[in-house]
């Protein structure tokens, strides 16, 4: 097939921005000092030394450099992102607009309360509305990441237990998981007992049943789970978790494929976090700042951190820090309200016809997908997905192309990759979550794209194990960089 | 809805390409008692200038315009204008994690930029691509220590960020361990003699923040000394990276957990923000978080790419250093761009600007008979003792002049009752701070009418 989508096009080179650098340059000016300077005798010691080899250069070299650098990335804003489990949307522009209004973004997070009511709102709007859509009790936005919510979560679980009087040392993990679950198990203290997978892709209830013992504090699972499968025997699961004293976490990863049709609340789950930059649209920011708010069944209110954001009789709001059962505090001040009010533009924009129907088409879009490249590629669970589904480079193998290989060849195709070789439980996975935000050409292009690189690894596997061809850079040595690491510039 | 890119028809026809016969069809295999059968209690879709209508509303009960006085952990600094232009390109913010490095490579070696002016800044060797803020940064430079070190115990300099403090704890509390707090002398700073006393052959880390909590600063040196006699590490804390501008970097300490808000990234009623974790080349392994590193391409052209991931949690799992998966490449984008601006004489002259402001505003509170607290040399903050309840009578007044006023510390430090912590950026004109320093000062007893007109 030939590449209709994708072409060269004039890109610029720039070095590092030390590399510009020139004394005497500036790209500043400040306003006259409208005090004494000054005196800078009284530090002494304390004083330092001219920062070596910072950088000296002029605004248009900034914004030169900073553009330029930007033409080497891609984003969701230059076309389909259809990376496993990260839910690469659409990010509206409003909900930059909003978040850079001047009361919500240069109010201080210590602000009196009577001087914080539109942020404390914000918030308290927000936290109803996650509620709602989750089925959940309870809820805090602190956490600043989803992996952060993971470890909030387990704590609180932690804490739960111990008012109880259990000790218990183990969580369980299923083989699908994302490689922050077990992380925050470790990083809490817990030993991590895997939980294997049956022949369905789904949690084996035999093997379930034998390890969920009274040393085992919570099962943490995602669902659906990053086969893009719903766990169908969820119920059995919450009741066998539930009888033997433990309790469930869920990993919220992956709520875009359920907001609006089904609630994690109506189906046993005690504890999860939902991560605002995949589900409500805040942006990933070449890898953060995210949000991972996590709400809770009532039993566990009490240990949530602090502050609680609460409304008075008077629809006053405040929060409040008085909670003696309290997990303590995840980070400074609120989290990242930022993403708060994005989150909550999202939720405002879409409403409640809007939010299922956004589920409903990324199951549709990843069904189709689905569809689309049935026979050209092995598919290892062949059930129907949710938002997403896992092929694998079985049948490519046989050429000695990998999953890798075909990834980088998609971005001569002008896509950005799928993920790639995760979950674990697939060898050679390809993981494909299209999301909403896709359109029918979109997808239908991005299938042909895959097809065409199947047949590429039949008839000329070369072409695809060197790609990309298009890039300014190809196949930078890992390898190298790791034995040998360089992590900074120096002169 | 605006944000999709599907007609009804479409989906219709997709539905048929795939075989279904109605969207519930693919939603059958969810048990029945699991699904939603009723629309969500949240109102319909809204346009855009309702939208903006709702948070103009809700930003404008936020003192928007007020000069502030509020540092305490978030400082106002100004934003150059290239930061929010340059941040807005879809390609930046729009873009996930730069795994695949080829279409990543702005995002890269932006970060490795970052990773080098933090370097710079703190005289350390390592600097990772940030964390979620100062506080995490400093509970996971804790843990790391307690990795590096196979100790247990943890000694903290009581005038660390109280919030800083509470989240070590939370993080700590679970393992079964508590960190122990050491006072402040009556200069401000930490009871060195006291720290050093608290120290022995389990202590695995010391934590000491400069400026402190109340704005004086620390002796980096001494406290690496302390520290290193009994075998621990030194973590040094920078809530207020601009300091570094003007101050002698802590360049003795084994690891810096440093909060980078104050480089460009706005106060933002507290988040998103930039943690950041910087260390000494040998305790690179031990590093949680990710980093930028510099590799070449099969054709031996230089670019950078996301290495030493073996110590992160999608490779390793629970074994990982952490389990942190983001770092807040944003933010850290923001705050190269301001470091970028700013540069080697402009982050001098901005730190000396915040300590000619603030010193003017240590003279003017005692002018106005007000206690400054602790006399040792301060950066961009000060303690002012107005007396139990003043600051909040003080609220009416401040508002008649649209000013939010210092932080009350009562809350975090009962014994300071009646004082505030007073910040002063080089963002609030000296008008302001008479202002200020009036609505503070007490009421003289005997006060002639004509003079008060005049002091206005």
């Amino acid at each position: 097939m030939a590449i209709t989508r994708a072409s060269r096009h004039l890109v610029q080179n720039e070095p590092l921005i030390f590399e510009r650098s020139a004394a005497g340059k500036r790209g500043y000016q400040l306003p006259p000092l409208d005090v004494p300077a000054a005196d800078l005798t009284g530090l002494g010691r304390l004083r330092r030394d001219q920062i070596a080899d910072f950088p000296e250069v002029s605004e248009l070299e900034v914004i030169r450099h900073f553009t330029r650098l930007s033409t080497w990335n891609y984003g969701v804003d230059t076309g389909l992102y259809p990376l496993g489990s990260c839910t690469m949307k659409y990010n509206p522009r409003v909900n930059e607009q909003v978040a850079r209004l001047e009361g919500l973004a240069q109010g201080h997070p210590l602000q009196p309360e009577e001087l914080s009511q539109g942020a404390l709102r914000i918030m308290h709007l927000l936290s109803r509305y996650l509620l709602e859509i989750t089925g959940m009790d309870a809820i805090t936005l602190q956490p600043a990441a989803g992996a952060h919510g993971e470890m909030t979560g387990i704590l609180m679980i932690h804490a739960l237990l111990s008012a109880r009087g259990e000790a218990r040392h183990k969580v369980l993990i299923p083989d699908s998981a994302h490689g922050t679950n077990p992380a925050t198990a470790a990083i809490a203290g817990y030993q991590v007992q895997n939980l294997r997978s049956n022949a369905r892709g789904t949690v084996d209830l035999a093997d379930l049943d034998r390890v969920m013992t009274d040393d085992v504090a919570a099962l943490m699972l995602t669902n659906p789970n990053t086969l893009g499968l719903f766990e169908e025997d969820i119920h059995r699961i919450a009741d066998l978790i539930h009888e033997r004293g433990g309790l469930l976490y869920m990993d919220g990863a992956n709520m875009n494929a359920l907001v609006g049709r089904a609630r994690p609340g109506d189906f046993g789950v005690d504890v999860m976090h939902l991560n605002l930059h995949k589900t409500f649209s805040t942006p990933h920011g070449g890898g953060g700042p995210g949000a991972g708010p996590v709400a809770v069944k009532s039993e566990l209110e009490p240990f949530l951190p602090i502050p609680v954001i609460t409304a008075g009789a008077d629809g006053r709001l405040r929060a409040d820090y008085d909670r003696p059962r309290t997990i303590g505090r995840m980070r400074s001040f609120y989290g990242n309200f930022g993403m708060f009010v994005r989150a909550l533009a999202y939720i405002m924009a879409n409403g409640c016809d809007g939010l299922k129907q956004t589920t409903e088409d990324a199951v549709l879009n990843a069904n189709y997908i689905r569809r689309g490249l049935e026979g050209a590629y092995a598919l290892p669970y062949d059930r129907p997905c949710m938002h997403e589904c896992v092929f694998s480079d079985q049948k490519q193998q046989a050429h000695g192309v990998s999953t890798g290989d075909i990834a980088k060849r998609l971005i001569d195709y002008g896509f950005h990759p799928y993920t790639v070789s995760f979950p674990l439980v697939v060898r050679g996975a390809m993981m494909i979550e299209p999301t909403e935000s896709a359109g029918r050409d979109e997808l239908d292009e991005f299938i042909a794209a895959l097809r065409a690189i199947a047949a590429e690894a039949e008839t000329e596997p070369e072409r695809v194990k060197s790609a990309p061809h298009t890039t300014r850079l190809s196949r930078l040595d890992e390898v190298s960089a790791a034995r040998q690491p360089i992590l900074r510039w120096r002169r | 809805m605006r944000y999709l890119p599907t007609s009804d028809e479409i989906r219709r026809q997709m539905l048929e390409a795939i075989g279904a016969a109605s969207i519930d069809d693919l939603f059958r295999h969810i048990p029945e008692y699991c699904r939603l059968t009723r629309p969500l209690n949240i109102p319909r879709g809204q346009s855009e200038p309702e939208i903006l209508d709702f948070f103009q509303g809700a930003a404008a009960e936020c003192a928007p315009g007020w000069a502030s006085f509020l540092g305490a952990g978030a400082y106002r600094h100004f934003r150059p204008s290239p930061i929010d232009a340059l941040i807005s390109r879809g390609e930046w913010f729009t873009a996930y994690t730069p795994y695949q490095a080829e279409i990543s490579q702005g995002t890269l070696q932006a970060i490795f930029e970052f990773q080098t002016m933090i370097c710079q800044l703190t005289g350390m060797d390592v600097a990772n691509a940030s964390m979620y803020d100062g506080s995490t940064a400093m509970a996971e430079a804790v843990l790391m220590a307690l990795r590096i070190s196979g100790r247990e115990g943890i000694v903290v300099a009581r005038s660390a960020h109280p919030q800083y403090r509470e989240v070590l704890n939370t993080y700590v509390t679970q393992r079964g361990l508590a960190a122990r707090e050491i006072g402040y002398l009556p200069d401000g700073t930490v009871d060195l003699a006291a720290l050093e006393a608290a120290l022995g052959p389990d202590t695995a880390a010391v934590v000491v923040q400069s400026p402190n909590f109340f704005g004086a600063i620390e002796n980096w040196e001494a406290a690496a000394a302390a520290a290193h006699r009994h075998g621990a590490l030194l973590i040094a804390v920078i809530a207020e990276p601009i300091s570094l501008g003007i101050l002698a970097p802590p360049a003795a300490a084994d690891i810096v957990a440093l909060e980078a808000q104050g480089l460009g990234i706005p106060v933002g009623f507290g988040g998103p923000y930039a943690g950041v974790i910087a260390t000494q080349e040998k305790y690179l392994r031990a590093l949680p978080g990710r980093l930028a590193g510099e590799a070449r391409d099969h054709e031996g052209r230089r670019g950078y790419v996301l290495t030493l991931a073996t110590r992160e949690q999608h490779i390793r799992r629970e074994k990982a250093t952490s389990n942190i998966c983001t770092n807040q490449a944003l933010c850290a984008l923001m705050a190269a761009i301001f470091m970028s601006l700013y540069g080697k004489d402009g982050l001098r002259e901005l730190a000396e600007q915040n300590l000619a402001k603030t010193a003017f505003a240590a003279q003017a509170f005692a002018a106005a008979g007000l206690q400054v607290l602790f006399p040792s040399p301060r950066f961009n903050e000060l303690v002012v003792q107005l007396g139990p309840g003043r600051a909040e009578a003080a609220l009416p007044a401040l508002s008649r002049e649209r000013i939010v006023g210092g932080f009350p510390l009562r809350r975090y430090y009962p014994e300071l009752d009646g004082a505030v912590l007073v910040c002063v950026t080089e963002t609030v004109p000296r008008a302001a701070i008479e202002r200020l320093v009036a609505a503070y000062a007490p009421a003289p007893a005997t006060a002639d009418p004509r003079e008060l007109v005049s002091a206005h």
